[in-house]
């Protein structure tokens, strides 16, 4: 098994999906525990949902570069769906449930009226559920997942001090000062990239997995913020790692392979906790 | 010497006033409270002294030597998430985000600060202790050293004995009342008038649309005035 696994290992597109996986397991894991805390859980899913029409988009419009297409319109969803939060004449979740049912149906409309696909149903499947696909990334495609992850870490690490006041208590950290619209705004931008780069590992439906699951289950062994983020993004890396490793050896499909785990750690992680 | 001042103030929203002919002083040291009924206008008041929204008219004025965020503020109970993840340390931290402009990360003197805030309101041996775990009246010490953290000069309190069993409000008035012999003024909301008298110094009385500040004997004369009038 360690042999098969050595082989994997000396190709250069297992090592480019590996890299993807824990950049994309890592930014994900980082941003959860605000949405989570900020009882925005969901709006990964609903995130995803769009992505997932403006793929489609791409798709019928004949996009190759569909990430041209897929992160403007995500970010734009992002930003909706946060600004709403106060003062919305429809409440947040209802928002959520809404865009993400009609972006799914209008994608999955558009692919099989204007689909030009042989493989319509493999396509979308692979849309929704993650694929293979992770193991035919392009030099390119891992550069530009490289480079949103970094924007994502690096935006995270120097807002973190202004992420957690604005977590925990909105109201008096604009009290202080801090322009909380804005940060709002950076905080729905960095869920764009992070439902963007992770749509190609684990899927549009499988991603807020990677959102919620880590931070939940270093909830329940940790009790600072800090920890709780630190921890939070070890078992979300080691996770996609073991995920993408087992998918390999056993060949199974990699995104649910990692969402397993996953939400097996937190089970551990309840227990320990207890 | 007055440390915040409010001359013939005008407060609401996008131009419609909730109240107005708002003029009051507070030096350190004094307790003012704030009371009337619900929905008359002094969470509009709360808001506007911590300037998250503007005056309509009228003159609010800061004196003194003054840093951070001017106001420091203990937002009412349930506003803050009693179940997050933090320590209380960096709950408190996060107070000297008013103080620290556009640097990223907080420095050793920030973390100082801090604990001194802590220290001030007798809440230093829980700095490590996680806050979903601390009683409400040890959550109330460490969000008003949050607050001093912001701004040591003067405090907003909304509401702060709010769901607090009655020993825990006594250390917390007590508390209060150190401070205040420290220098410290504090204005507090309240809507317990007999709790809010006994240690109050002024009171602002939100009767109808303009508001009256009194000291606290003057206020006590006041309302026996009042009784003898319905009488």
């Amino acid at each position: 098994m360690l042999q098969t696994l050595a082989t994997y290992l000396s190709y250069p597109f297992v090592i480019y999906a590996l890299i993807v996986g824990v950049l994309v397991a890592l930014c994900s894991s980082l941003l959860g525990t605000t949405l989570v805390m900020k009882r925005l859980s969901y709006i990964g899913d609903g995130l995803s949902h769009v992505a997932f029409g403006a793929y489609a988009v791409a798709a019928v419009a004949g996009v190759t570069q569909n990430m041209l297409v897929i992160a403007p319109v995500t970010t734009i969803a992002a930003v909706l769906l946060l600004r709403r939060g106060q003062d919305a004449r429809v409440h947040g979740d209802a928002a959520i449930a809404m865009m993400s049912v009609t972006a799914l149906a209008a994608g999955y409309l558009l692919m099989n009226v204007f689909g030009t696909s042989s493989n319509l149903s493999g396509d979308v499947c692979s849309t929704l559920f993650g694929s293979t696909s992770i193991l035919t990334l392009t030099q390119t495609e891992v550069l530009v997942c490289a480079v949103m992850s970094a924007l994502v870490v690096g935006g995270f690490v120097l807002l973190y001090n202004r992420i957690f006041a604005i977590t925990f208590d909105e109201g008096f950290a604009q009290a202080c000062g801090l322009p909380v619209g804005r940060y709002d705004l950076v905080l729905a931008i960095m869920i764009a990239f992070v439902i963007v780069v992770g749509m190609s590992l684990v899927g549009a439906l499988l991603l807020s997995a990677l959102v919620v699951f880590p931070a939940l289950a270093a909830m329940r062994v940790c009790r600072t913020f800090k920890s709780v983020t630190v921890c939070s993004a070890a078992i979300a890396v080691v996770c996609a790692l073991l995920g993408m490793l087992v998918s390999m050896l056993a060949n199974t499909p990699v995104g649910s392979t990692i969402v397993v785990f996953d939400a097996a750690a937190f089970v551990l992680a309840s227990l320990i906790g207890r | 010497m007055a440390c915040l001042t409010c001359d013939n103030l005008s407060i609401g929203y996008s131009g419609t006033p909730v109240a107005s002919g708002i003029s009051f002083s507070v030096s350190p040291g004094d307790l003012l409270c704030i009371l009337g009924k619900n929905g008359i206008g002094k969470s509009t008041l709360v808001k506007t002294l911590l300037r998250l929204i503007p005056p309509i008219s009228g003159r609010l004025e800061l004196s003194g030597h003054h840093t951070g965020c001017g106001v420091g503020y203990l937002p009412q109970r349930g506003e803050t998430q009693r179940d997050f993840p933090a320590s209380a340390e960096e709950i408190v931290l996060s107070g000297r985000l008013a103080r620290i402009g556009s640097r990223p990360f907080f420095s050793k003197e920030d973390h100082q600060a801090a604990l001194d805030a802590l220290e001030r309101t007798g809440a230093l041996e829980l700095r490590d202790r996680p806050f979903s775990r601390l009683s409400g009246g040890q959550q109330q010490r460490v969000l008003l050293a949050r607050a001093l953290c912001a701004a040591s000069r003067i405090v907003v309190l909304d509401e702060p004995t709010n769901g607090l069993d009655p020993d825990a409000a006594k250390g917390l008035y007590d508390l209060l009342e150190t401070l205040r012999h420290d220098g410290l003024a504090v204005i507090m909301v309240s809507h317990d008038v007999s709790e809010a008298l006994s240690h109050a110094t002024h009171v602002l009385a939100f009767e109808n649309s303009t508001p009256g500040f009194f000291t606290v004997d003057d206020y006590l004369n006041h309302l026996t005035a009042k009784k003898d009038e319905v009488l």
